[in-house]
């Protein structure tokens, strides 16, 4: 279970619980600070509070230990080399998802110059993915995707959350927030969470 | 040693070039005329002085004197590391760092020509300390405004790929890898290529002084490649240095990337 008591980054101040196999929907205007909190929780800006996972503090364990359990992608996934499979420890292991997500068997040698916005969210998530955390913080992750793909996506997590994988997931959309999440919390603009129950 | 002393006198005519450089400046409108004229009494007034100067420290042989020289001489260097800067850190380290690391890199290797190779009597002679320091100074100076300012830069526009890396659970280190490796290729760079084209394309300054002042031209090339060899070890020690400081100070115990420590003020 992921605790977080107090957070405090900027204007956000947030409390909650997430528990194991618990997929929740985070909602909010843009610029409310969604994403601040989940790189916070991630602890990839300076931030305080208590953020426990399973009554362990995360500042008990070194940093990146506490990124490989909890952790963050990002609306728009970032990549250090210059082809997709350098950004993959086991590439041959990633391709199953790589196919359930319907993107080719041999877009390992690929650039990632000429990946599609589509194809660099699929790849960014079957990076995340493939460290099978205990928490994934997605942020926005199917807002550039076409239907089938968007519907891929949530097939895969959806798999994760009933294996205990916990999960916070930011949308715009509410009918997928509602489709997704067995709660929904919305971000106010003074930096704190209400919970509407679906 | 032999070699054509010049009077002031001997200057008048090489000066009468800059003046025709002012009439072509006025003929043509280039407007560089003030600017022309303010930069040749500069040179003329710092170089007379640093003459009276060196002839003081020669005479006196103090080490207080050559050290407060020395330290002037950093202090400059330094700002001209942050000048060169277009993104700067905050606080003390704006500074700091590049102090840090030009002393430490241009004082270790001039220490060690002096301690090993030149062994002047006294070691501090300022006849052979202060010129080599210069020497040091400049080209360290180069290689790590260099190394720093890219490294920086890179981490602005490479932010997500280093972010991306440190939120699968890289550490510091291997997230900020790649951009420390083009940090230092760039800050080694001149050193390599003016050792590739010295002698073929430039003869380099110190040499040919030495040469003019009646050094055999075999004596001078000795001179000019210990000073060639102490400037590489210097660039590649101080380059080394600045960015993997740069790179601790542009992180924390966290292994978060902090740009947030980038002065965001002055980015001209």
């Amino acid at each position: 279970m992921l605790t977080v008591r107090g957070l405090r980054r900027l204007h956000l101040s947030v409390s909650f619980d997430l528990q194991d196999g618990e997929c929740v929907a985070l909602q909010g205007p843009s610029g409310v600070g969604k994403t601040l909190l989940l790189r916070s929780i991630a602890d990839l800006d300076p931030n305080e509070g208590t953020v426990k996972l399973d009554g362990t503090l995360r500042e008990a364990m070194p940093a990146p230990a506490w990124r490989t359990r909890v952790t963050y992608l990002a609306a728009e996934p970032g990549w250090w080399s210059d082809t997709v499979q350098e950004h993959f420890t086991a590439w041959d292991d990633a391709l199953p998802l790589v196919a359930r997500l319907g993107l080719p068997d041999g877009c390992g040698p690929w650039s990632i110059q000429r990946l599609s916005t589509g194809e660099r969210l699929r790849l960014g998530l079957v990076r995340a993915l493939m460290l099978r955390s205990r928490v994934l913080l997605l942020d926005e992750p199917t807002s550039a995707l076409d239907p089938a793909a968007a519907a891929a996506v949530e097939g895969v997590i959806a798999e994760r959350v009933s294996d205990g994988t916990s999960v916070l997931w930011t949308t715009h959309d509410g009918a997928q927030a509602r489709r997704v999440g067995a709660r929904i919390f919305v971000m106010r603009p003074d930096g704190r969470i209400e919970e509407n129950r679906p | 040693m032999t070699y054509i002393q010049l009077s002031y006198s001997d200057l008048v005519l090489p000066a009468l070039l800059v003046v025709v450089d002012g009439v072509f400046s006025l003929i043509l409108r280039l407007k560089l005329e003030r600017q022309l004229a303010i930069a040749t009494m500069r040179m003329v007034l710092q170089l007379v002085l640093v003459g009276y100067v060196l002839t003081f420290l020669f005479a006196a042989v103090s080490p207080l004197w050559t050290a407060l020289a020395a330290l002037i001489m950093v202090i400059f260097a330094s700002r001209e590391i942050v000048a060169r800067q277009k993104r700067r850190l905050q606080g003390v380290w704006k500074y700091g760092l590049g102090v840090g690391c030009t002393l430490l890199a241009a004082g270790t290797v001039t220490m060690f020509a002096l301690l090993t190779e030149l062994r002047p009597d006294p070691w501090y002679h300022p006849r052979y300390a202060l010129p080599l320091l210069g020497m040091m100074l400049g080209n360290t100076m180069t290689g790590i405004s260099l190394g720093l300012d890219v490294l920086t830069n890179s981490l602005m526009r490479e932010r997500a790929g280093v972010e991306a890396c440190l939120a699968l659970g890289g550490t510091r280190h291997q997230a900020l890898l790649p951009v420390i490796r083009d940090a230092l290729r760039s800050g080694f760079m001149p050193i390599m290529n003016s050792m590739a084209a010295i002698g073929l394309v430039s003869l380099p300054g110190m040499m040919t002084g030495q040469i003019l002042a009646g050094v055999e031209p075999v004596d001078a090339v000795k001179y000019q490649l210990l000073i060639m060899f102490l400037i590489a070890g210097g660039t590649g020690l101080g380059t080394l240095a600045a960015v993997l400081g740069g790179a601790r100070l542009l992180t924390d115990h966290r292994h978060r990337l902090r740009l947030d420590r980038i002065d965001a003020g002055k980015s001209a």
